[in-house]
């Protein structure tokens, strides 16, 4: 990006320029499959920033209803105050609707709400995960100003970059022949998360401690916790 | 006749050729790459009769793991090793000149070379590339005076400390040492206070990590260096398999290529005798 310093005819001797970075990486990785009926999102536990760890146990995932949840890293303080304002607003729809928010609402609202922050936005990774009207597994993905895309897989935060192509190759089954193209079970999304994010601790510095998953079904939303690697 | 071409060798040295390119490509956008750092733990205690050197084994490229098992506790002499942080390169290179200098001078003076020579070699040498050698050392060694550590940094200061530590991971090791280091411990205690300290660098420091290696020089020349003395963190275990049936690539073209093989035999002379291999 183009800054004042590219520009050495508008530069005014003596001038000092003060500049303030609103934004910190507290890092974190979050993994989401949907299957037929169900869908599955995790994030690792650990909160850091620059070298320290704040945190081994934060909960990265937010319910927002019996059907959706989401999952974001990022800078925290922007993901607490997004996750707020969500909650805020789907209660809103609730109030005037008298009915709950689907998850396909959810998500565009999500859109939505980011891009009205275009020129200053919400730094975060965001996945959204739940069920939606045809009680059909479904995961969303963003960028940080409000593109959104529905999907069956997606990886997110520091270590995003590692695990996508493995869900593409495990999950999306891409580039292969003769491969049978089946639902898959939801045991063994559940093993690919656990698997993908077992790698990303080994690789990803701000990638570990533990993971925690929700599982979300037509019956509610499970939590359930696994170790990873502390160093 | 004249030989130049043969006798011009690449000068000694470091080689500057491609400084005023890299200048202008830089200038033009261009992004460099980035050298290999290891956000490293390292620490250096006195005991009772010698000194340990410590180093975790994680190193990084930004915020990725480059290696999860590099050595950090380099040879310099019998009697001496140095542990390095900060660029991996330099760490190694600087290690490995000065140790090829001292054994120059053992063989020149035929005496035990005093640790203060090593670190007055590399302090000089740090010190003349006025912090571009990106290398942040622990020295430790004895000689006829006793066991020494020093702290040398980048840009060729020292200080000679009975437990230092340095890394990105020093203040978590150095809290270990404050609270529990004191004159003339014991070896067993010695290394367990250090194996202490590095894994504090290695849970608390993002930078540091995977396992801990010591090296214990002791005051009758005897060396031990115990290269992966705990694994601290075990790997996570996988599940399923990832192992893809055979076939899984789609074959887009095949070409075959026949080649035509003739044969002749040639009887080889038996007067010949075979080449002596014992």
């Amino acid at each position: 990006m183009l800054s004042i310093e590219d520009f050495p005819e508008y530069q005014i001797p003596g001038a000092k320029q003060v500049r303030f970075n609103p934004y910190e990486s507290n890092g974190g990785s979050v993994v989401a499959i949907a299957g037929d009926d169900y869908a599955i999102i995790a994030a690792d536990t650990r909160l850091s920033s620059g070298y320290s760890i704040h945190t081994r146990h934060q909960d990265k995932s937010f319910k927002l209803s019996e059907k959706t949840v989401l999952a974001s890293t990022g800078c925290w303080c922007d993901t607490l105050s997004l996750a707020s304002l969500i909650k805020a607003r789907m209660q809103m729809y609730e109030h005037l609707h008298n009915k709950k928010m689907s998850t396909t609402a959810v998500a565009q609202m999500l859109s939505i709400l980011m891009y009205n922050r275009r020129f200053f936005p919400y730094y975060v990774s965001n996945v959204l995960a739940g069920i939606d009207e045809n009680g059909e597994g479904v995961v969303y993905s963003y960028d940080p100003i409000g593109h959104c895309e529905r999907k069956k897989y997606s990886a997110g935060g520091t270590a995003g970059p590692l695990l996508q192509p493995v869900l593409d190759s495990q999950v999306g089954l891409k580039n292969q022949v003769g491969v049978e193209r089946s639902p898959i079970p939801m045991e063994r999304a559940k093993a690919i998360i656990r698997d993908t994010l077992i790698s990303a601790a080994e690789r990803d510095i701000y990638t570990g401690d533990g993971v925690i998953f929700n599982i979300i079904t037509k019956d509610g939303i499970k939590q359930e916790r696994i170790d990873l690697r502390k160093d | 006749m004249k030989i130049d071409i043969a006798t011009e060798g690449p000068s000694n040295g470091f080689n500057f050729d491609n400084c005023a390119r890299n200048a202008m490509l830089q200038k033009n956008g261009f992004v460099c790459p980035t050298a290999v750092k290891t956000g490293t733990t390292i620490v250096g205690i006195v005991f009772n009769d010698g000194v340990i050197l410590g180093a975790d084994t994680r190193a990084t490229e930004g915020p990725i793991v480059a290696s999860k098992n590099c050595e950090k506790i380099h040879y310099l002499a019998k009697n001496m090793y140095c542990c390095g942080a900060g660029t991996a390169a330099d760490t190694e290179m600087t290690t490995s000149m000065i140790s090829s200098q001292l054994e120059l001078h053992r063989l020149n003076t035929g005496r035990v070379v005093p640790v203060e020579t090593a670190n007055t070699l590399l302090k000089q040498m740090l010190f003349r590339y006025q912090g571009y050698i990106g290398a942040a050392l622990i020295l430790g060694g004895v000689d006829s005076t006793g066991p020494h550590v020093y702290t040398i940094h980048p840009h060729g200061s020292t200080q000679i400390s009975p437990y230092t530590t340095m890394g990105s991971g020093s203040l978590a090791a150095m809290s270990v040492f404050e609270a529990r280091w004191k004159e003339g411990m014991s070896e067993e205690d010695g290394k367990k206070l250090v194996r202490d300290a590095i894994a504090a660098g290695i849970f608390n420091d993002l930078g540091s990590g995977s396992n801990v290696d010591l090296c214990v020089i002791r005051k009758n020349y005897t060396t031990e260096y115990l290269r992966g003395y705990e694994y601290a963190n075990l790997k996570g275990v996988r599940e399923l398999s990832y192992d893809f049936p055979k076939g899984t690539t789609a074959v887009l073209k095949t070409n075959v290529k026949r080649f035509e093989i003739t044969e002749t035999i040639r009887p080889i002379d038996s007067g010949s005798v075979p080449m002596e291999t014992a």
